[in-house]
């Protein structure tokens, strides 16, 4: 009994004798993927025929960002033995020791229940739901499960990160729909590329982590192969939209070369294997998979925009 | 009794009273302010938010009941 009394002490006193400020709890967030989350819900989101009070449609966006920011914070509780390790992420706020990793899992926990909590009264439960199983999916399965014990950890957890459009699009009508499952398994091709890049450039803090990446486990050069065969699935994919009647020939052009793009700089990241040359090309894929997603759904919610007020006009 | 021989009123067995709790230095007790405070706003914007959102799901006319 009196171990429970001093363990809650103890918390008491981290709790109280925090440094942290304001700030520390918004990195626990990682802002720039609840951004990219939130941009992909709104893609999902407006690709409904037709949309709920502007108020309700802020309020259910902003659930889903703050949903996504939970799943964050408990990725940084977790990992925060591993990011400890890694340059990348050894200034987060856990491992710098800035705060406890209690914090950032009562932080998270209580962030995640109030993002579906909310998103269900404003919206609808299958959005509430969907909203569940991706941060569900992104913590237990991904974090927990996939990440420290297959290679294949990116290329099933992506469907954590794959999954907002749908919660956006379910948000709006209640319904899924076979539109925003394309943009589902558009992000889902996208992010092993994605992550494999980034794992060439960083395969020595992966390796000290522990991760099994695909370069740490099969070789720079099996993952050049995989990111090639991913970058020849995804063109045609990224073009789908287009291709299925839901997007406008304006999309069909920008996804076309964005997709001749991505594959080009998968060609050169394929060829080039040794020195400076390989890694400033697995450098400029790294950073143009950002650019191609954004370019992709910039486009859809451009279009959706113009749709909407051409319509209200 | 209480850890470091208190009793229940936090006195020592000669009656007299000694300082319990945690003590924060300046700038741990601005940090938790600087916490406080965001929480506060969170909280309030919170409330905003599902009251607007309330107002919007029962319609315009719920300031006007019909007579």
């Amino acid at each position: 009994m009196s171990d429970i009394f001093f363990a809650t002490a103890e918390m008491e006193e981290i709790g109280a004798a925090s440094l942290a400020g304001p700030g520390d709890y918004v990195l626990l967030l990682k802002p720039r993927v609840m951004a990219l989350v939130l941009f992909t819900a709104l893609a999902g989101f407006l690709l409904a025929p037709s949309l709920p009070h502007p108020v309700i449609a802020f309020a259910s966006l902003l659930a889903i960002a703050v949903g996504a920011g939970a799943s964050g914070a408990l990725n940084m509780w977790y990992d925060s033995d591993i990011d400890a390790l890694m340059t990348r992420t050894k200034a987060r706020p856990i491992p710098s020791g800035r705060l406890a990793r209690e914090e950032a899992l009562a932080f998270g926990l209580v962030l995640a229940g109030m993002a579906v909590l909310t998103l269900g009264l404003v919206a609808n439960w299958l959005a509430a739901a969907l909203l569940a199983f991706t941060i569900f999916f992104y913590v237990v399965i991904y974090t927990m499960w996939l990440k420290r014990s297959t290679p294949l950890n990116i290329v099933i957890g992506g469907a954590a990160g794959a999954l907002p459009p749908m919660v956006g699009f379910a948000a709006a009508t209640g319904d899924v729909s076979l539109s925003s499952f394309v943009l589902f398994a558009i992000i889902f091709i996208w992010t092993p590329p994605h992550f494999w890049a980034l794992a060439l450039l960083k395969s020595d803090d992966y390796g000290r982590a522990g991760v099994p990446m695909l370069p740490n486990v099969a070789g720079p050069d099996r993952t050049r192969l995989e990111i090639l065969v991913y970058a020849l699935l995804l063109a045609p994919v990224g073009m789908s939209p287009y291709l299925l009647g839901f997007a406008s020939l304006a999309y069909g052009v920008v996804s076309a070369i964005c997709g001749l793009l991505f594959v080009s700089f998968a060609v050169a990241t394929f060829r080039e294997r040794l020195g400076e040359a390989a890694k400033t090309n697995a450098r400029r894929l790294f950073v143009f998979s950002i650019l191609y997603l954004f370019l992709l759904f910039l486009t859809l919610v451009l279009e959706r925009i113009m749709h909407l007020m051409a319509w209200a006009g | 009794m209480k850890d470091g021989g208190l009793n229940m009123a936090g006195e020592t067995p000669n009656g007299s009273r000694e300082e319990a709790g945690i003590v924060l230095t300046p700038e741990q007790a601005k940090s938790r302010r600087a916490r406080n405070v965001a929480i506060g706003l969170a909280v309030a914007a919170f409330i905003a938010l599902l009251y607007v959102v309330t107002i919007v799901k029962l319609g315009g006319a719920v300031a006007r009941p019909p007579v």
